[in-house]
């Protein structure tokens, strides 16, 4: 949009980078996706890092006391 | 905007969506609140988090292509006809009527209501499944349910040219089937996979109660709930529509309110309803909890779940009588399924939205037997098998199968149940011993300035 001297019964979109709606749509998929697959892979890594850290049995009995 | 009553239409029907989609946030909040009570002190982050995320990521794959197939899918496609790609352009993410548009007031806030309905079905999961779920096998459930079936199911039932409502005479004016049952369904079929949570039944089978932590937080969220729920009343609702503007049978120039479907009712009306299916949910389970908080509260839910099928249409007493009929049968079947088939809903979510929308619609048939489903010529109209098919699509064909599925897919992969390890020591383990070592650093740091 340059101005608003106009008729506004003949605007429409009023966005900017009109003309670009399925690239942005395309880049918005993939990085849902992206999303999806770095939470899950970093959940993972988590669980495994804190099996490894606190999870032998004395640790998780005394978990179970402390925060149950 | 042709002349100035179209255009006062038009901002009055913005406005009123807006306005429901504002207090439909608070379902939202209500749910949080609600898990949160419901979970263990040792997962009420992860727990929080684990509802909070269905958030973002249900709006926007319900941006990229939810509302798309509630636009496109009326006919199956398959049923009535094939896919509507004229009707799914203007819905599409890449279309100008999905952006900052002065020609299109009404897209925006009519997608929001429906988003917040999908919000609310993939929260309706979220429940039953804590303390046990990974965050991220839930959060894939979630855009599945709350961007791909329920409006699947809405397209096909809740639309008004939608072919269950043509073929079948479907009627869920507020959504006990396309929204609980599929729900409450989907549910239960993540729930047949994932198992219950270590400790949950004892070593002969007999269920232990795992009772909310916090129930002031869980009785504040079902409140929370309640209120959400008039908006979602009110949103399934267009607010004013000309006899012209629906194209259908109706005669005369008189305006009105509608269901989804285009027929005719009020705001009154379902005013009566929901606060007479509320009433009666809640007295039935007192009654038959013997005064349990949790399942009276859940109960109210129950009651108004099981009438809001015909809440359009029915009586206030009727509403409440069916709201007590359902309630009673979905208190008794939660604990008949969770003895007999070893079942750990954490917060009754099959039982209250499953079963209770499930039943509603069965009685809507009965109830409305032969009132037109619609306004359109050709249409079926409301019947008890028509009903009972609707029933079981919502929950069993779009609900619990998809759920069971995929989770089986998960569980082989991995990725479906958190480790036992920490399941023992609580998610939140790490945060929690974070947080004492910092506690005890300060303590200490304090002390020595004494």
């Amino acid at each position: 949009m340059e101005t608003w001297a106009v008729d506004l019964a003949n605007v429409g979109a009023i966005y900017p980078w009109q003309g670009t709606e399925v690239i942005m749509v395309i880049v918005g998929i993939v990085f849902w996706i992206w999303w999806h697959v770095a939470q899950l892979k970093g959940e993972a890594e988590e669980f495994k890092a804190d099996i490894a850290k606190h999870g032998s049995a004395e640790q998780i009995k005394s978990a179970l006391d402390k925060h149950y | 905007m042709g002349n100035n009553l179209d255009a006062l239409t038009t901002v009055f029907t913005e406005f009123y969506y807006w306005v429901t989609v504002v207090i439909m946030f608070l379902i939202h909040v209500g749910f949080c609140m609600y898990e949160v009570g419901a979970s263990r002190w040792r997962n009420h982050l992860h727990t929080l988090m684990k509802n909070t995320m269905l958030i973002p990521l249900v709006t926007i794959t319900f941006y990229f292509f939810g509302w798309w197939i509630y636009w496109a899918l009326p006919n199956g496609p398959g049923f009535t006809g094939g896919i509507l790609w004229d009707m799914g352009a203007p819905n599409a993410p890449w279309s100008e009527s999905m952006a900052t548009n002065l020609g299109d007031r009404i897209t925006g806030v009519f997608w929001a209501a429906f988003l917040l309905f999908s919000w609310t079905a993939a929260s309706i999961v979220s429940g039953s499944v804590i303390e046990r779920i990974r965050s991220g096998a839930f959060w894939i459930h979630a855009v599945l349910i709350g961007s791909v079936f329920w409006i699947i199911d809405a397209a096909w039932g809740w639309h008004y040219g939608g072919w269950m409502v043509q073929l079948l005479g479907y009627h869920d004016a507020y959504a006990s089937g396309v929204i609980h049952a599929i729900a409450g369904g989907y549910a239960l079929g993540i729930l047949v996979v994932l198992g219950p949570r270590i400790g949950k039944f004892a070593a002969d089978g007999t269920p232990r109660a795992i009772l909310p932590h916090n129930p002031w937080l869980v009785a504040i969220g079902l409140f929370l709930i309640y209120t959400g729920f008039w908006g979602f009343y009110a949103a399934c609702n267009v607010p004013i529509i000309s006899p012209s503007g629906i194209d259908g049978m109706i005669t005369g120039e008189t305006w009105t309110a509608t269901n989804i479907y285009l027929g005719p009712t009020t705001l009154g009306a379902i005013t009566f309803n929901f606060l007479m299916s509320l009433s009666g949910g809640l007295l039935v389970a007192y009654v038959v909890s013997k005064g349990d908080p949790f399942w009276t509260y859940s109960g109210g839910l129950a009651g108004i779940i099981t009438a809001s099928a015909g809440n359009d249409l029915y009586h206030p007493i009727q509403a409440m009588f069916i709201a007590g009929i359902g309630t009673f049968l979905a208190y008794k079947l939660h604990y008949f399924v969770e003895r007999k088939f070893k079942i750990d809903d954490a917060v009754g979510a099959v039982a209250v939205h499953g079963y209770a929308g499930f039943i509603g619609l069965v009685i809507c048939g009965f109830v409305l037997w032969g009132y037109p489903s619609s306004p359109y010529e050709g249409y079926a109209a409301v019947n008890p098998l028509g009903q009972f098919i609707g029933a079981i699509i919502m929950f069993f064909v779009l609900g619990f199968l998809p759920a069971f599925i995929v989770s089986k897919i998960m569980s082989g992969m991995g990725i479906l149940r958190i480790p036992r390890e920490v399941e023992l020591m609580g998610l939140d383990f790490k945060t929690l011993e974070e947080g004492e070592e910092s506690r005890e650093a300060i303590r200490q740091a304090e002390k020595a300035l004494v």
